[in-house]
């Protein structure tokens, strides 16, 4: 039988019995797949190249040692050992490898962006001119004690004391105030959600 | 005629090590050697 014919396991032997052409035999039957899935994980072709060298340097030295039990896969025990070589090259880079978005898998089901979209942002403002416009349909006194309260977040104490009416008649304006805004939402039939 | 607008493959679809990186590790397996003395395995890479 052709060299070229045999199975991996009967080559390997060769190879640990000392024939070395045993090994390019090997190499040129596997050296597509392996490059191959070194490639799909480092899309960098000199740097393949090292990890490629890399992995057959392994494999020679545990063929040599003959720490390799030859149970029929040869290839899964190579790409494993380019797969722990790619592992280490990211470690000693402390970087991951590049994700692609797949129909299965999408980045953005595990990153939000919580900051409202122009959408959003366009319905806060049409939210706010709307309840301004409001605001200014309300009698002064109201009108006063309901911005002084929202908008410049002053306590009922300060307002009494700016105004010079009591805490509970500031209380009351507030609460009239409150309560006309939701009659105007109603009469003008104004939805105010964001 | 109609006129061909895909673009020649720059790049051979089979992705291949270069054939320097094959050759050295083929000179590397041909000059590493192993001696085993006892229980201890001795390595060397013979010029």
């Amino acid at each position: 039988m052709a060299n070229n014919q045999l199975p991996d396991g009967i080559l390997v032997q060769q190879y640990v019995s000392g024939n070395e052409q045993a090994l390019s035999h090997l190499i040129e039957r596997h050296q597509s797949r392996i490059y191959g899935f070194i490639y799909s994980k480092l899309n960098d072709r000199d740097l393949c190249d090292d990890i490629f060298q890399d992995t057959f340097i392994k494999v020679i030295k545990n063929l040599k040692t003959k720490s390799y039990n030859e149970e029929g896969k040869f290839l899964p025990w190579v790409i494993r050992i380019a797969h722990n070589l790619i592992v280490d090259h990211y470690r000693k880079n402390k970087k991951m490898p590049m994700t692609r978005e797949t129909e299965t898998y999408s980045i953005f089901e595990f990153i939000k962006d919580n900051s409202s979209t122009i959408e959003g942002q366009m319905i806060t403002e049409q939210v706010e001119e709307d309840l301004k416009r409001l605001i200014e349909e309300l009698p002064n006194d109201q009108k006063e004690v309901l911005v002084m309260r929202m908008y410049e977040d002053l306590s009922f104490k300060e307002i009494s004391e700016q105004t010079g009416v009591s805490i509970n008649t500031a209380l009351g304006r507030m609460r009239y105030a409150l309560m006309n805004l939701r009659k105007l939402i109603e009469k003008n039939q104004i939805v105010l959600t964001n | 005629m109609a006129k061909i607008y895909s673009k020649e493959k720059l790049a051979s679809s089979k992705m291949l090590p270069k054939k320097e990186t094959i050759q050295l590790i083929l000179s590397y397996s041909a000059a590493f050697n192993v001696v085993k003395v006892g229980k201890l395995n001795f390595e060397f890479v013979a010029n």
